[in-house]
């Protein structure tokens, strides 16, 4: 039994391995141009450089402070409007029409606009990760928040619960799992508003070095970039993961999660 | 301990009709009921008879159409609100365990002495007390989704009972369950009914389950709701099991089972 788990285990190193090998012979053999695909000791090589370039953690700060920041934004407002409109149906109803116009635009076609109005600093970075990151929270917490079943309801009333009883033992554990979803996807979208709005104005953050590299025809540092990235998008990823487990243990996906991120 | 015979609950003159878009569904004819303290008291029939719709109504989750519920003295509903010093003498258990989910066990069955502000301490002491009590000892610190759906109906009945209430409504609690656990569950409800002495007000569609358990069986007729056939259980308590094998037993049954054919 244990011996097959341990293989199991083998299986995503064996896989990661496999991949780069892949990519190597693919490359040398096929005489694949440097500038579209570099091989993998090249990205290494440029890894190593990006890693040791002080700048560089400018940059990543910055877009980890983008992200993080809009986030929390986008999860204050989000949770709190989305509370409100689940628990007032005709607010729900008379503002729905408007969320979903907001919600069908393609937000990353507003970034000009706000980098217009917000300037090339990261402020207009923080809306755009925040406006990404709030329809998913925003939709959700509305989902959990109407979602409370009626049969616990029922056990509330017969105790003469109050209504901050109410909120406090029900309405709240019971909308947890959906917002936390929520914010699981919200944080992956927090990062795209952040690398995308640095994209298209200002001088600092990992979507800028992307940038920077892709005019100067460095694709081997265009492809360090993307591994550092996929890198904070996993750490925070399993932040709200941890999240999760840590705020509703007794919730499935918390026990789901913790076998996903055991791998 | 079943010696007074004040009415505890009372229904004079209780009609309930349903509307839901421009229909009215008329779920329960006026009723005039009296059920005495202490009493184990159950109504049975089809489904659509009203047997929930009255036992809703006696926990204060509806209000009747028309009429007054008493409790003891009490009127149930006070200026279009539940009344709560009479409210807070119910213990209800449905058919579902309704158990939260995020809370351990113990954590559900203490939560009406939580929200009443009894100290942690004293409650958590007292879950366990019926823990051991309804026979879920062992499993305090479980999630609720741990356990099976017997013993999450245990878990039920006990946080039902962790206020010491004076009158027990229960809706079909064990009507999910497979027959096996069934009669054990029918078995301790009698023995923790018998140790509590509160009035019991219990509703099934099965009429085996009925007779076992009553002290009273109201047949109730469908659309409307109403009254069809009273009997009085007259065997000796405790009762075990082996009653079903009793001539009398299965001749109530019997009785039962004509008009209950009679009437659908």
């Amino acid at each position: 039994m244990i011996w097959k788990i341990d293989r199991t285990r083998l299986i995503t190193p064996a896989l990661i391995v496999s991949f780069v090998l892949l990519w190597h012979f693919y490359v040398t053999w096929f005489g694949v141009s440097k500038f579209i695909i570099p091989p993998p000791l090249e990205v290494w090589d440029a890894l190593v450089d990006l890693l040791t370039t002080p700048s560089t953690l400018r940059h990543t700060w910055a877009t980890l402070y983008e992200t993080i920041v809009g986030f929390v934004f986008a999860s204050v407002v989000g949770v709190a409007l989305g509370t409100v409109l689940g628990k007032t149906p005709w607010l729900e109803r008379a503002i729905n029409p408007f969320i979903v116009a907001t919600q069908v635009v393609p937000k990353v076609a507003l970034v000009p606009l706000f980098i217009l109005w917000f300037g090339f600093g990261p402020e207009s970075k923080v809306v755009v990760a925040a406006v990404l990151a709030f329809f998913p929270i925003l939709t959700n917490t509305v989902l959990g928040v109407k979602s409370v079943d009626s049969g616990h309801r029922d056990v509330m009333t017969v105790l003469n619960a109050n209504r901050w009883q109410n909120f406090l033992s029900l309405e709240l554990p019971s909308s947890l799992p959906a917002v936390l979803a929520g914010m699981e996807v919200g944080i992956v979208l927090s990062i795209i508003g952040a690398v995308v709005g640095e994209y298209l104005g200002g001088a600092t953050g990992l979507g800028y070095l992307l940038v920077a590299s892709m005019n100067n025809y460095k694709v081997g540092m265009l492809f360090a970039v993307i591994l550092l990235l996929t890198v904070i998008g996993f750490v925070l990823y399993l932040f709200i993961g941890g999240l999760r487990r840590l705020v509703i243990p007794w919730h499935e996906s918390a026990a789901i999660n913790s076998r996903a991120a055991m791998v | 301990m079943n010696n007074s015979s004040a009415p505890d609950i009372r229904f004079a003159g209780v009609e309930k009709r349903f509307t839901a878009d421009e229909r009215t569904v008329f779920a329960v004819d006026r009723t005039d009921l009296s059920i005495r303290a202490g009493e184990f008291l159950v109504l049975l029939g089809p489904s659509g008879c009203g047997k929930t719709t009255m036992l809703r109504m006696v926990a204060g989750l509806i209000r009747p159409s028309a009429g007054t519920i008493y409790i003891g003295p009490h009127d149930l509903w006070l200026g279009g609100q539940r009344n709560s010093a009479v409210t807070k003498e119910l213990g209800v258990v449905f058919q579902d365990a309704n158990l939260f989910p995020w809370y351990s066990v113990e954590r559900n069955v203490a939560l009406p002495l939580k929200l009443r502000g009894i100290d942690k301490e004293k409650r958590l002491a007292r879950a366990r007390e019926l823990c051991a009590l309804v026979g879920i000892g062992g499993f305090e610190g479980a999630w609720p989704r741990q356990l099976s759906g017997g013993m999450r109906q245990r878990a039920a009945i006990a946080r039902a009972l962790s206020y010491d209430p004076h009158i027990l409504l229960m809706d079909e609690p064990f009507g999910a369950l497979d027959a096996i656990t069934r009669d054990q569950l029918n078995l301790e409800l009698q023995r923790i009914w018998l140790k509590q002495g509160c009035t019991v007000v219990f509703v099934t569609h099965s009429i085996a389950e009925a007779v076992f358990l009553g002290d009273r069986v109201l047949l109730l007729s469908p659309r409307p709701g109403r009254i069809d056939t009273e009997i009085e259980v007259p065997f000796p308590r405790p009762r075990a099991t082996s009653i079903g094998n009793l001539a009398e037993f299965q001749s109530i049954v019997q009785r039962l089972r004509e008009r209950l054919e009679a009437i659908t």
